[in-house]
C-alpha cells in the first residue's frame, strides 16, 4: 500500500495540472490549437462515462484477438524454444530465421494479413501472435540454455534420465525468464491488436481510435486510449500475480 | 529394503552394485590422459582406490582434479587409458555406482530441502510421499531435523552442505565424489563440516574420493592424499595421514605427524606449480 503511495500522488498531481492547464485554454493556446482538440481529464472522464457502452463493446472485440493471439504465441513460443533446446539441429536451422523474421515490420505485414485474411478477427489474432511469439520464444529458449552444466552433471550422477533433467531441472530453471518474455509481449499485445485494427476493421478500440480521430472527437479517442491501456495493465497484472504464484523461490 | 534404520536404507538403497571385485580394488585408473582441446590436463595418470577407503586429491588450481572426478564419475570419457569402477570401464556403469557432489551445494531453490535431499529417490522413479519418507529418516542425523520443508534460501551454508551430502549419500552408490565440498565455507565452519563428515564416514564407510585445496584437510579426512602436479597432472607424492576420521579433530591436526606431512605436501605442490 505504502508502495502505491509515491506513483499514485505523482499521477494525481499530473491529472491536476492538466486538469488547470486544459480548462483554462492555457495548453490550446501554448499548443496553438482549438480549444475542443485539447480535452481536460474531466471531460476524457465524461466521455469514458457516456460512451462507456461503445467504449466496452470495442474493447472486448479487441481484448478477445489480444487474448487469442497471445494464447497462440505463448503455446507456439513455449514449444518453439523447448524444441530448439532440445534439438541442436532444430536451433541451428531455425534460430536465424526467427531473429530474421523480426525485422520484417509488423507495419509491413499488417495489409498483406488483411489481403489474406478479410476484414474479421483471424488477421488482428495473427498480428497480435507475431508480436508476441518472438519475446515469449527468445526469453524461455534463454532461460532453457542458461541452465547452469554443473546442475545437469549433478542430476545425472543422481540418476535422472534426459526427461527428468527438463522436467526438474530446466524446465523450472527456465520460468522467470519465461515469465519475464510474457510480461513483455502481453504488454504489447494490445498494441498488436490496435495496429491490426488500423490496416481494416469494423470494430475494435482501434477502428474507435481511427472514427474518432476523423470525427474530431477527441474527448472519446482520449477515452479509447485509457481503456487500451487499462487493459494492458491488467493483463500486466494478471500475469504477474501467475508469477507469483508459480515461481515461488524468487 | 525398509527404512526404519537410516543405515539400513541408505545402503539398501545401493544401486546396481555387484561390490569391488576380489582385490578389494574399487576404482581404477589405468594411463588415463586427458586434455581440454590442445591443452593437456591429465598425462598418462595411475591411480587405485580400494573399497571403503578415502583417497584426498590435493594440486595446484586448474591441474584436472575436477577433470579426474568427471573421469571417475562416468559424467566424462579420457582420451587415452582407462577409468573402471567396480570393474565397470563404461561410462554408464560408472554412472551407476558414483554420486557425485559439486563445488557448489547447488539445491534446486524450487525444491524444499527435503525435496533436495529425495531427488535420486525420485529420479529413480520412487513415489514422492515414499521418496521424502526415506530421506527424512537422515535428517536427525545429519543435524538439520526440522529444516525439512525450509527452501535452500533460508539455510546457512554449513546446513545447505549437509542437505547436499545427504542428496549424495542417499543416492546409495557405493562411491561418492566430493568436489571441494568446504571450499565455500568460513573457516570455522569449515572445521565443524570436516569433523561431521568424519563422524558421517566413520558411521557409514563409502568409497571416497576428495578433491580440495586444503591439504590440512585432506590429510584430516583421507586414508592416503596424493599430490598433483600442475597441468598436466601426475601423481607427484603419495602420503599416509596418521589417524584418518579422528573424533577429536583438533588433535588430530596438530599431530607431528600430520604437520610433517603437510609441510612435506605443500613443498611438492610449491615445486609441482613452479
Amino acid at each position: 500500500m505504502r508502495r502505491a503511495l509515491a506513483p499514485a500522488l505523482l499521477s494525481a498531481a499530473l491529472v491536476a495540472a492538466w486538469q488547470l492547464a486544459a480548462s483554462s485554454g492555457a495548453l490550446a493556446s501554448v499548443l496553438g490549437l482549438e480549444r475542443f482538440l485539447v480535452p481536460s481529464p474531466a471531460e476524457i472522464g465524461s466521455a469514458l462515462w457516456r460512451d462507456r457502452g461503445l467504449l466496452g463493446e470495442n474493447a472486448w472485440v479487441t481484448l478477445r484477438a489480444v487474448v487469442l493471439g497471445f494464447a497462440c504465441a505463448f503455446a507456439t513460443g513455449v514449444g518453439a524454444a523447448v524444441a530448439m533446446h532440445l534439438s541442436g539441429l532444430v536451433r541451428r536451422s531455425a534460430y536465424p530465421l526467427m531473429i530474421a523474421s523480426q525485422t520484417v515490420p509488423i507495419i509491413v505485414v499488417a495489409p498483406i494479413l488483411v489481403l489474406w485474411f478479410g476484414f474479421g478477427l483471424l488477421p488482428k489474432v495473427v498480428v497480435v501472435a507475431l508480436v508476441c511469439f518472438f519475446p515469449i520464444a527468445v526469453a524461455t529458449l534463454n532461460g532453457l540454455r542458461s541452465v547452469d552444466p554443473e546442475a545437469i552433471k549433478l542430476m545425472r550422477s543422481l540418476d535422472a534420465s534426459r526427461a527428468q533433467i527438463f522436467t526438474r531441472l530446466e524446465a523450472k530453471a527456465a520460468l522467470p525468464q519465461l515469465f519475464t518474455g510474457t510480461k513483455i509481449a502481453i504488454v504489447y499485445a494490445p498494441v498488436g491488436a490496435v495496429f491490426g485494427e488500423w490496416v481494416g476493421a469494423g470494430a475494435g478500440l482501434g477502428h474507435q481510435i481511427l472514427v474518432d480521430n476523423a470525427q474530431l472527437a477527441v474527448p472519446r479517442l482520449f477515452a479509447a486510449v485509457l481503456v487500451l491501456s487499462a487493459m494492458a495493465l491488467a493483463l500486466f497484472g494478471l500475469v504477474a500475480l501467475v508469477e507469483r504464484r508459480v515461481v515461488t523461490w524468487r | 529394503m525398509t527404512a526404519d534404520s537410516p543405515e539400513a536404507a541408505l545402503t539398501a538403497a545401493a544401486a546396481p552394485a555387484p561390490g569391488p571385485g576380489p582385490s578389494g580394488v574399487a576404482i581404477a585408473l589405468r594411463g588415463v590422459s586427458h586434455s581440454y582441446g590442445s591443452v593437456p590436463t591429465l598425462d598418462r595418470l595411475e591411480l587405485e582406490v580400494r573399497a571403503g577407503e578415502t583417497v584426498g586429491l590435493v594440486g595446484p588450481s586448474g591441474c584436472g582434479k575436477s577433470t579426474l572426478l568427471e573421469l571417475v564419475c562416468g559424467l566424462r570419457e579420457p582420451l587415452a587409458g582407462t577409468v573402471a569402477v567396480d570393474g565397470r570401464a563404461d561410462a554408464a556403469g560408472r554412472l551407476a555406482r558414483c554420486a557425485y557432489m559439486p563445488q557448489r551445494d547447488l539445491l534446486f531453490p524450487w525444491y524444499s530441502a527435503l525435496d533436495n535431499a529425495a531427488l535420486a529417490l525420485r529420479n529413480r522413479g520412487l513415489a514422492r510421499a515414499e521418496a521424502r519418507r526415506r530421506a527424512a529418516a537422515h535428517f536427525e542425523r545429519f543435524g538439520i531435523a526440522g529444516f525439512e520443508d525450509a527452501r535452500p534460501d533460508a539455510l546457512s551454508g554449513g546446513m545447505r552442505q549437509r542437505v547436499a551430502f545427504l542428496r549424495t549419500l542417499v543416492a546409495g552408490k557405493p562411491v561418492i565424489a566430493l568436489d571441494e565440498p568446504f571450499a565455500a565455507l568460513d573457516a570455522i565452519t569449515r572445521a565443524e563440516m570436516q569433523e561431521w563428515l568424519a563422524a558421517a564416514l566413520r558411521a557409514e564407510p563409502r568409497t571416497v574420493v576428495l578433491v580440495t585445496h586444503d591439504v590440512e584437510e585432506a590429510l584430516y579426512l583421507s586414508d592416503r592424499v596424493a599430490v598433483l602436479s600442475a597441468r598436466p597432472a601426475r601423481i607427484v607424492a603419495e602420503l599416509r595421514p596418521p589417524a584418518p576420521r579422528a573424533p577429536d579433530r583438533a588433535a588430530a591436526v596438530t599431530d607431528p605427524e600430520l604437520l610433517r606431512l603437510r609441510e612435506r605436501a605443500l613443498r611438492e605442490l610449491r615445486e609441482a606449480s613452479r
